[in-house]
C-alpha cells in the first residue's frame, strides 16, 4: 500500500453499449451527451436520446459508477432553449454531475437546480488559478477539467491554489492547444466546433483512396493530407493536417502531428499532484477501444493504489496515427 | 477434422497473406444466385434480434452500401431501410451505384462488427477504407457498435451446424493472422 490518493476513472461513452462496456471494464465514473447542439462531441449516429440516458444511469447506478453529462457547448444567442431542456432532462434523470463550459448555463443550473453537482468543462479553458476559482465562487463548481496545456508542476501548483477538484486527461485524441476557442472547423465547413458541437463534420469529410493505394482526405473544400500508400493515417481536422507552404519544400505539421495522448507513464505523478479525476477521451470511438483502454487503465490504477508497478497494456495500435505523445504534461515543447 | 483443425492445416501450408486470401479464389466459381436469399434471411434475423438497430441511421437508412470484403470474389449492397431492407451479394466487376463503400478483409468487418476492433483505429492503420458519403458511414458504424453480443454469431445461426463451424475455422485464420 502507499500514500497516494485513489483516482476517479472518467470514461467516455457515445452509445449505450459503450456504457455499458466502460462500466464493465471498471470505470468508476461515465460520461457522455445528448444527441444534439448541446454536446462537444455532436456527430452523426452518436451519444444519447433522454430514454438511453435514464437506461443508462440506471446500470451505471446498479454497478456503483457514475453518470456525468456534458453540456459542454456554448449556446448562441436566441438559442439557449435546447440548452435549458438538456439540463432540466440531465437533472430530472439524476445524473450525478453535469459538465459545463458556458457561463449562461452554469448559471442557469446553479439557480434553476442549486443541489446539482457542477464540473467545469475543458471547453471552457480554464487555465488559471484565477479563473478556476471565479467560476467555483460564481457557479460552485466542484472539479475542473484542466485543458491539456499544463506540465505535471503547473498541475500541482493550481491544484494548491483552488478549491475544487482537478480532472485531467490521461488518454486520447489531444488537439489543438485552444480548447473552447478553436474556429477551424468553423472557418472551412461554417459549423462551430464549440456552437454547433462538431468538429470535422462527416458529411463534410471525403476519403479518396487512388489506384496507388495514396489516401488523401478533405474536409470541405481543403484537402487536409495525403498518406502514402501504408503510410498511417490520422483524423481529417484541420489542426492535424500536412500543409504546402511556402517556406518549405515538402507538405509538413504546421499546427500539430497525428497523435494521441497517453499518460500512463505519468499516473503516479498526477495523481501525487493532485489530481482526483483521470479522464480517458473517445466518445466519437467504438466499444472495442472503450474496452481496451478502459481496462487497461484500470488495472494499471489499481496496480498503483496496491504498491505494485503498473503493467502498462501497449495501447499503440489503438492511438492516432499509431502515435503517442505525453504532450504538455511531460514538458512543453512547442516550435 | 474439426474446424481449429481445418484452420491448422491451413496454415501449415500457406503464409497468412495467402491464406487470407484463399477464399477469393476458391469461392469465385460458386453462382451467387443461391447467396441472395440466405443473405437476406441473415440480415433479418440480425434485425430481429436487435429492433432498434438502425435507429441511429437517421436519414441515411436508405442510403446504399458498398461492404466490400476485399478477399473474397464478391461485394454486398446493404440498404438498411426498415421499409425496404436489402442485402444483395454482386460480383466486383458489376461496379454496383452506392453512395458509401466499406473495404475490409472479410474478417476485419466481421471483427469490427462484433466490437472486437475499433474502426479509427483500423482505418488509422489503412486496415479499412472507406469512399463516399463519409457521414452515412459514420451512422452506420455507430449503428453497429451500439449492438452487443455477437452478429457473427447471429448471421452464422442462420447456417446451422455448417455455419457455426465455419465461423471458428475463420476465426481461428484471424488468430493466425494477429
Amino acid at each position: 500500500m502507499n500514500d497516494l490518493t485513489r483516482p476517479e476513472l472518467v470514461c467516455p461513452a457515445g452509445t449505450p453499449a459503450s456504457l455499458r462496456a466502460a462500466v464493465d471494464a471498471g470505470a468508476d465514473a461515465v460520461y457522455c451527451g445528448f444527441q444534439n447542439a448541446t454536446n462537444a462531441r455532436n456527430f452523426a449516429g452518436l451519444n444519447f436520446t433522454p430514454d438511453e440516458l435514464a437506461e443508462g444511469a440506471e446500470y451505471a447506478g446498479q454497478k456503483g459508477a457514475k453518470l456525468l453529462l456534458a453540456i459542454n457547448s456554448f449556446p448562441p444567442a436566441g438559442k439557449f432553449d435546447l440548452w435549458r431542456q438538456a439540463v432540466d432532462t440531465g437533472v430530472q434523470t439524476g445524473v450525478d454531475a453535469i459538465i459545463v463550459a458556458d457561463m449562461g448555463v452554469a448559471d442557469y443550473v446553479r439557480t434553476r437546480w442549486p443541489e446539482q453537482r457542477l464540473h467545469l468543462s475543458v471547453q471552457a479553458g480554464a487555465s488559471s488559478a484565477e479563473a478556476i476559482r471565479f467560476y467555483c465562487q460564481e457557479f460552485d463548481i466542484k472539479r475542473v477539467v484542466l485543458p491539456r496545456i499544463l506540465t505535471v508542476a503547473e498541475i500541482k501548483a493550481i491544484h494548491d491554489e483552488i478549491p475544487c477538484e482537478i480532472e485531467a486527461f490521461v488518454f486520447g485524441n489531444i488537439g489543438m492547444m485552444a480548447e473552447g476557442r478553436c474556429s477551424l472547423t468553423n472557418y472551412v465547413t461554417g459549423v462551430s466546433t464549440n456552437m454547433d458541437g462538431v468538429c470535422s463534420p462527416a458529411g463534410r469529410v471525403e476519403y479518396k483512396e487512388d489506384t496507388q493505394k495514396n489516401l488523401t482526405t478533405r474536409l470541405g473544400d481543403f484537402t487536409v493530407d495525403c498518406f502514402a500508400c501504408g503510410e498511417n493515417a490520422g483524423y481529417p481536422t484541420i489542426c492535424k493536417g500536412r500543409y504546402l507552404t511556402e517556406d518549405r519544400r515538402e507538405p509538413y505539421y504546421a499546427f500539430e502531428e497525428p497523435v494521441s495522448l497517453n499518460l500512463t507513464s505519468l499516473l503516479p505523478d498526477l495523481m501525487k499532484a493532485g489530481v482526483t479525476a483521470l479522464k480517458i477521451e473517445g466518445r466519437q470511438r467504438s466499444r472495442a477501444y472503450v474496452k481496451s483502454v478502459v481496462g487497461a487503465f484500470r488495472k494499471a490504477v489499481d496496480d498503483l493504489m496496491a504498491g505494485r508497478p503498473p503493467e502498462l497494456t501497449e495501447l499503440l495500435n489503438l492511438t492516432e496515427g499509431n502515435k503517442q505523445t505525453e504532450g504538455a504534461f511531460g514538458g512543453k515543447r512547442w516550435r | 477434422m474439426s474446424a481449429a483443425m481445418a484452420g491448422n492445416f491451413v496454415h501449415s501450408f500457406l503464409s497468412s497473406r495467402q491464406a487470407q486470401y484463399l477464399p477469393k479464389k476458391l469461392l469465385s466459381p460458386i453462382p451467387l444466385s443461391p447467396l441472395q436469399p440466405l443473405l437476406q434471411r441473415m440480415l433479418k434475423a440480425v434485425v430481429e434480434a436487435n429492433p432498434g438497430i438502425f435507429n441511429r441511421l437517421g436519414m441515411h437508412r436508405t442510403k446504399r452500401f458498398l461492404i466490400d470484403p476485399v478477399n473474397m470474389p464478391f461485394v454486398l449492397l446493404l440498404v438498411p431501410d426498415p421499409e425496404n431492407l436489402t442485402i444483395k451479394a454482386v460480383r466486383r466487376s458489376e461496379n454496383p451505384s452506392h453512395d458509401a463503400r466499406i473495404a475490409g478483409t472479410f474478417l476485419i468487418l466481421l471483427d469490427m462488427i462484433d466490437g472486437n476492433l475499433d474502426g479509427d483505429a483500423l482505418f488509422f492503420s489503412r486496415d479499412l477504407i472507406i469512399e463516399g458519403d463519409t457521414e452515412a458511414v459514420v451512422c452506420l458504424r455507430n449503428a453497429m457498435d451500439d449492438l452487443e453480443g455477437s452478429v457473427a454469431d447471429d448471421i452464422a445461426g442462420v447456417l446451422g451446424k455448417p455455419g457455426e463451424l465455419t465461423l471458428t475455422a475463420l476465426r481461428k485464420i484471424r488468430l493466425y493472422d494477429e
